[in-house]
């Protein structure tokens, strides 16, 4: 039975499109009211298969989706009323602005001074009031993009899903939809899940996101826990960058463990998902995490590095160096006077804490 | 005065005026594109422009009986139109005839023949009887070869030639004519027979571009669709009519329309209907609807499938998703974005089916005739090729009309084909 505090709620849910391969695996998916969920991954990874059962468009092959605690998985999509906008935004080319976001509400037999008010409400709320008459072809990418919003959420949807929406955007109107669509979500406090393969877009919007591999379901958790504390090692590769060590481990103390490199360097870390002694691990380690000839300090881990490239980027410069064997080591050293002598070829101290090294399992 | 001109023309580094370098350098590109279309300008000019130009004059042309009687027209027209003409008349018709060579005087007459049937006879016998006739007056002596001579109906009926250009046969295609005031009159009720075909011809083809389209739209829709691997099968389904010979689909269909045809032995056998109740689906108007809307089929499937290519299928899902019925959503936006689709199609089969006239020949019996069966009647048979110009010219003429009003109506830039 789905849980009374669960506003959608996943249930064993697998889909397969041909019979012979599962696109879903076992999704088992909570949903709480009122939150903006992400689910990211890369393509083919069962999250746009996921929003699409829960819109409609698809069916599950076995398991039930519940809304409301209310198996939906019969309900025709024009009758679950869910909000949706789509990748490419799905305005009806053939109406203005307002015939379109008056679309959902001439459905539902609204009076037309009502109709009128919360069109011009939602037009409003993404700021193109005066852009009822035109149509959809005679605005911009951006304006497109809010308009769609606009109308998957003027007939006040119990739910609302976006489907990549800010994927044909270019950079900059991106980062200012998400922080757009963000402040949406918080102002009118409704549901929305959210698909994306962009894992920074994924990271500024969300309060949770769940991160999809494989068609299942690798981590769920909020944007800090999962860059800082990845499960294993498809979510540490996937968000964020990560220096990767590949070892084997050698002892385990409690929530430690010690991890040997194939050049011999032994590098305490947090024992994540290995298990015993003797499995295969790559250590997972954010380049912003390891410090460069540090004073002295609590720092587990300290080894000796070559640099090998120096990058400027302005605000740090990102540093390649050698360690432990691995000569893909990326250091981001904060652009201050400390290291401006830095070249490449010098060597130096790289040194980091157990904590901030993750043991994750090794897949061949 | 604008700044441009206060500072001159802009100047490339090498000081030549930018538009006239601009040209030098487009220059080239355009001898190459006019060299690229001039073969097929050439053939359309030779094999479409000309012909038309020269269908629109024959339509009004009158200038060869001109040439037959030129002093005859000359001395008619200060006849004023009462009782009989003058001996000057009789007499330099009397001439004319006797200097013309045979194939003239037979052309001419039955140029006459056109506006007073009777003429034709009449010049062929005095032909011949006015050999023995040496000297005048000419006026008794030709009433006495042919009293029709002294008939003022056909004196008058000369009237409307004397112009070399006339309208006769535009009247003529429209059940029209001039009578012997060169007043413009209905022809006699059992002579009309354009007016009636023009309808049927408007008829069957609004009816097969109707038909066409509700037959067409669902398979175009499917076409459109289907995964591609389905499509591409069903897709060739639509195209073999186009690799078959038109006259062996239209006689395929002779062999099931007809009434011991396939389709009715079918229906008797299964005892829909009974045997001496056979349906007459073939040598009337039904035969020549069925027919053309099977062979006109694929110019509807295919633009509409082209456009409906484009028609994004996350529309109807959006539509679905707010909230609209299936068939709402059909309605309202699908439907829509298919109008230029069905615009294409539409107007497409209309004008083909317009001017058809092999299938309506091969299948539509005397009831299904059409207006280019009577083309290629004239056109054929009676060699009355300015009433083939005239009937022609009215068809290009409605089908310029009908453009105009869909492009008022709908523009004609929302036309695709994909």
């Amino acid at each position: 039975m789905p849980q009374k505090d669960s506003f959608v709620k996943f249930e064993n849910v697998d889909k397969s499109y041909d019979g012979e391969v599962l696109v879903v695996k076992g999704l088992n998916l909570d949903i709480p009211q009122g939150e903006f969920l992400t689910m990211l991954g890369p393509s083919g990874s069962g999250k746009t298969t996921t929003l699409m059962m829960l819109a409609g468009f698809e069916t599950p092959t076995s398991g039930e989706i519940y809304l409301e605690g209310e198996p939906i998985s019969s309900i025709p999509p024009y009758k679950r009323g869910i909000g949706m906008v789509f990748q490419n935004y799905a305005l009806f080319p053939h109406m203005t602005v307002n015939e379109n976001l008056a679309f959902p509400l001439e459905v539902r037999k609204l009076p037309k001074a009502e109709i009128d008010e919360k069109v011009h409400k939602a037009l409003s709320m993404v700021e193109l009031q005066d852009f009822g008459t035109r149509m959809p072809m005679q605005l911009s990418g951006g304006q497109q993009q809010r308009v769609a919003l606009a109308r998957a959420l003027v007939f006040e949807p119990r739910l609302v899903l976006m489907d990549e929406p800010l994927g044909a955007l270019d950079k900059k109107l991106r980062e200012q939809m998400q922080y757009e669509i963000k402040h949406i979500h918080e102002n009118i406090g409704i549901t929305v899940v959210y698909v994306t393969h962009d894992q920074s877009e994924a990271l500024t919007m969300s309060n949770r996101i769940a991160v999809f591999n494989d068609g299942k379901i690798q981590q769920i958790s909020t944007p800090d826990v999962l860059y800082e504390k990845p499960d294993n090692s498809f979510v540490a590769q996937f968000i964020g960058e990560n220096n990767q060590i590949r070892g084997k481990v050698k002892s385990v103390n409690g929530k430690n463990c010690v991890v040997v490199t194939d050049n011999g360097d032994e590098i305490v870390s947090l024992k994540i998902n290995v298990n015993s002694v003797g499995d295969s691990s790559l250590l997972s380690l954010r380049p912003e995490r390891v410090w460069v000839n540090a004073e002295k300090g609590n720092y587990e881990n300290s080894f000796d590095a070559k640099v090998e490239e120096l990058i400027y980027l302005g605000d740090h410069v990102r540093t390649r160096v050698n360690v432990c064997g691995n000569n893909q080591f990326i250091v981001k050293i904060p652009n201050s006077s400390d290291h401006s002598d830095l070249k490449e070829g010098a060597s130096v101290k790289l040194s980091w804490k157990a904590e901030d090294t993750r043991a994750l399992d090794f897949k061949a | 005065m604008s700044s441009e001109t206060i500072s001159g023309p802009i100047l490339t580094s090498d000081g030549i005026p930018l538009k006239v370098s601009l040209k030098k350098a487009e220059r080239i590109n355009k001898i190459r594109a006019f060299l690229l279309v001039l073969p097929l300008l050439a053939f359309i000019l030779i094999t479409f422009i000309i012909p038309i130009g020269d269908m629109l004059s024959r339509s009004v042309d009158d200038r060869y009986i001109n040439t037959v009687f030129p002093k005859t027209f000359e001395v008619y027209k200060k006849w004023d139109k009462k009782g009989l003409p003058s001996e000057e008349v009789f007499k330099t018709m009397f001439l004319e005839i006797g200097e013309a060579k045979g194939f003239k005087i037979g052309k001419a007459s039955t140029r006459m023949n056109y506006s007073k049937s009777g003429w034709k006879s009449l010049i062929k016998k005095s032909q011949r009887k006015f050999k023995k006739i040496k000297e005048g007056p000419y006026k008794d002596k030709m009433i006495a070869v042919d009293k029709r001579w002294g008939d003022p109906i056909y004196w008058k009926a000369l009237g409307e030639m004397v112009d070399p250009t006339t309208f006769g046969y535009y009247l003529n295609a429209v059940d029209l004519k001039y009578d012997s005031n060169k007043e413009i009159i209905a022809q006699p009720e059992n002579r009309r027979i354009y007016i009636h075909t023009w309808i049927k011809t408007f008829k069957v083809s609004l009816l097969v571009t109707i038909f066409t389209l509700m037959l067409g739209y669902p398979i175009a829709y499917l076409l459109a669709t289907l995964p591609l691997k389905y499509s591409n099968l069903l897709m060739i389904c639509v195209l073999l009519p186009f690799w078959t010979s038109l006259l062996v689909r239209t006689v395929a269909w002779m062999i099931i329309l007809q009434q011991k045809g396939v389709f009715n032995n079918l229906m008797v056998m299964a005892g829909l209907i009974a045997d001496e109740n056979r349906w007459k689906l073939m040598y009337n108007e039904t035969g020549t609807i069925i027919v053309m809307t099977q062979i006109l089929l694929p110019f509807m499937v295919l633009p509409l499938y082209s456009v409906m290519k484009t028609i994004s299928p996350s529309y109807m899902k959006a539509a679905l998703n707010l909230g609209a019925s299936p068939l709402h959503a059909f309605w309202k936006v699908y439907m829509p974005n298919s109008i230029p689709g069905i615009s294409a199609g539409g107007l497409l089969v209309f004008i083909i089916a317009i001017g058809y006239f092999i299938t309506p020949e091969l299948v539509g019996g005397k009831d299904g005739q059409m207006i280019g069966n009577w083309i290629a009647y004239h056109l054929k048979t009676t060699l009355n090729w300015g009433l083939c110009a005239a009937l022609g010219s009215v068809l290009l003429a409605v089908m310029l009309v009908f453009y105009w009003l869909y492009n008022k109506i709908i523009g004609v830039e929302n036309i695709k084909l994909g």
